[in-house]
């Protein structure tokens, strides 16, 4: 914690802004995780709630001028709903078949946004440019240091709201229904609710975390969102740990430093990696880096004894 | 009026390559119970495949038959050494694994063959048959193409005893293997027998929307549609729903404008998975509790 805090001042302005980005990815990566990691339910199109939220916010803050801590909770708002109404018809569809819809819905999201109806507030194909928010004088940071501490206290926020709902009723709610779904219903889990508002709260936590992404990056454009994001997302939970809080903050290191790493080898280099890595960890580390920091934690804990 | 018979038939064209690449995905589906999600690049890679051959001076037919046959080698190769340890997995490490390998070949054709994209010639002439104005000879052609290819897959599901036995370990695994049948290369020979004609469906589609790695994602997207309308364990309600929907694009694109041509993919595949998921001629499975 207090390196985190520290870090803004040690390293430049450029690795301060990578950062910042983990952070936000982290934040998507907590939703997703809560809706495929504990609650079982696939989604492949979760880059279309976190287009939601970015869009929400840019089109907030460039065409209405709401102040940008605003457009936050705003974008949440929407994505809450939007996620919920996407997981009625859900309800409906188990694994693979969601897996095949939610794909659908993050391939057809970019034209979604490139509509030209709608033009008028999306900007169409080339997006949005968001003025950069001013860090107040008070403070004496730099706009990249300012915007980092925002998004970490942001990404703190998430966090507890997630921890408190993974480990309450609702979360113990959700593992049941993924893993014994008949059972569960049998037991007085009302089912259909619980999936619906797991799918919104994740779609929340993701929009929350596009509304961030595109302040920090000062940009929205349609061809940012498409199914790679999805698909990214869903590496970051892979590779971070399904069905694990710290995991979120593993897998999106992982999809923020690792693609820039990759691309010095090659142009693409970085999606043969990310392939390779999906297949590999399926087969040899299922729970991912948190599942492999929590089996060292307890062999040392053995050895000290 | 005109305008809709052209926009139908070019529809038709388009419906023949969704088609074929649902008839892929259904094969797999019904030996496997799975949806392919890496259909698309395999097909694309197999496209690539026969674009060097081409530049390494073979005729175009020759190309044609030898990247079939590499690509049916490829997918037997991927089915043994990828898909069969994570079989019996739950359904996310399949779905994980199938998206894994999406981006692996999409990557690696990138890598091998660059980004740029590429004309591919078409081996039918340029003008149009009969002097029409409605569909190209290349539209024709791959309509044609893929009648043919349908042709073949059902006589050899009907009519060969190895067609019988991959019909076999599909519906019923237990008692095949009791009858002597090797249920995993049957598996195997689903996924080759897949492969090639998605590479087919690649090779006819390629003229018309150029080569390049990301050129198979939305055809992908509209396969799963035809896929899942027809019936994603029926293979001949899977062709049907493939013409449906190319048909179904081309027109909505030609009312509503052609940038809205994947939502309606995107309506079309949850619309039917929400009203009748076993799709026009699927079988309507019922588990009990």
């Amino acid at each position: 914690m207090a390196i985190a805090c520290a870090l803004p001042f040690v390293l430049s302005n450029y690795r301060v802004f990578q950062l910042t980005l983990a952070l936000v990815y982290a934040i998507a990566l907590l939703g997703l995780n809560m809706l495929t990691g504990y609650n079982g339910q696939i989604s492949l199109g979760h880059g279309a709630f976190y287009a939601t939220g970015a869009y929400v916010a840019a089109i907030l803050m460039d065409r209405f001028g709401v102040p940008y801590w605003l457009t936050v909770p705003a974008a949440g708002a929407v994505c809450l709903l939007a996620g919920f109404l996407f997981g009625l018809p859900a309800l409906r569809l188990e694994g693979l078949y969601l897996a095949l819809a939610t794909y659908a819905l993050g391939v057809a999201m970019p034209q979604i946004l490139k509509y030209r109806h709608i033009e008028g507030w999306t900007g169409g194909a080339q997006g949005i440019v968001i003025a950069k928010p001013e860090a107040p004088a008070w403070s004496g940071l730099s706009q990249d240091q300012w915007l980092y501490f925002v998004v970490l206290l942001c990404a703190l926020g998430m966090f507890a709201i997630g921890w408190n709902l993974l480990r309450g009723r609702m979360g113990r709610a959700m593992v049941a229904i993924r893993d014994q779904p008949i059972a569960a219903e049998a037991m007085g889990v009302n089912t259909a609710m619980v999936k619906s508002m797991t799918f919104g709260v994740s779609a929340m936590f993701t929009g929350v975390s596009g509304a961030l992404g595109a302040i920090v990056v000062q940009f929205v454009a349609p061809d940012s969102f498409s199914i790679l994001l999805s698909i990214s997302l869903v590496v970051g939970i892979v590779i971070g740990g399904l069905a694990s809080i710290q995991g979120a903050i593993y897998g999106a290191l992982f999809i923020q430093f690792v693609p820039n790493l990759a691309d010095q080898i090659s142009k693409a280099a970085p999606w043969a990696i990310y392939g390779v890595f999906l297949i590999a960890f399926m087969y040899v580390m299922p729970t991912g880096v948190a599942g492999l920091v929590r089996l060292v934690c307890v062999r040392l804990g053995r050895w000290r004894r | 009026m005109n305008a809709l018979l052209h926009q139908m038939f070019s529809g038709l064209a388009s419906g023949g390559i969704y088609a074929s690449v649902a008839l892929a995905l259904v094969m797999i589906y019904q030996a496997t119970h799975l949806v392919n999600f890496a259909q698309g690049e395999l097909a694309m890679f197999s496209t690539y495949i026969s674009w060097s051959l081409m530049q390494a001076g073979l005729p175009y037919w020759g190309a044609f038959f030898i990247t079939v046959a590499a690509a049916f080698v490829i997918g037997v190769l991927i089915e043994r050494v990828i898909v069969q340890p994570v079989e019996n997995a739950p359904i996310l490490s399949v779905v994980i694994v199938f998206i894994g390998l999406l981006v692996i070949l999409n990557s690696l054709a990138g890598w091998i063959f660059s980004y740029t994209i590429k004309p591919f010639p078409s081996p039918f002439p340029e003008r149009p048959l009969f002097g029409n104005s409605y569909v190209s000879s290349h539209e024709l052609g791959s309509i044609g193409i893929t009648l043919i290819v349908l042709a073949l897959v059902f006589v050899f599901f009907r009519f060969t005893p190895l067609g019988l036995a991959m019909r076999a370990a599909a519906q019923n695994p237990a008692s095949s293997r009791l009858v002597g049948i090797r249920v995993g290369w049957m598996l195997a020979l689903g996924w080759g027998l897949a492969a090639a004609i998605g590479a087919i469906a690649g090779i006819m589609v390629a003229p018309a929307v150029f080569l390049e790695p990301n050129m198979m994602a939305g055809i992908l997207l509209y396969a799963f549609a035809g896929a899942l309308l027809g019936g994603i364990d029926s293979p001949g309600g899977a062709v049907l729903g493939g013409f449906i929907v190319g048909v179904l694009e081309n027109v909505v694109g030609a009312i509503l404008g052609t940038d809205i041509r994947l939502t309606v993919a995107l309506v079309l595949i949850i619309g039917v998975l929400v009203v009748r998921p076993s799709g026009l001629f699927g079988k309507v499975r019922v588990t009990r509790v």
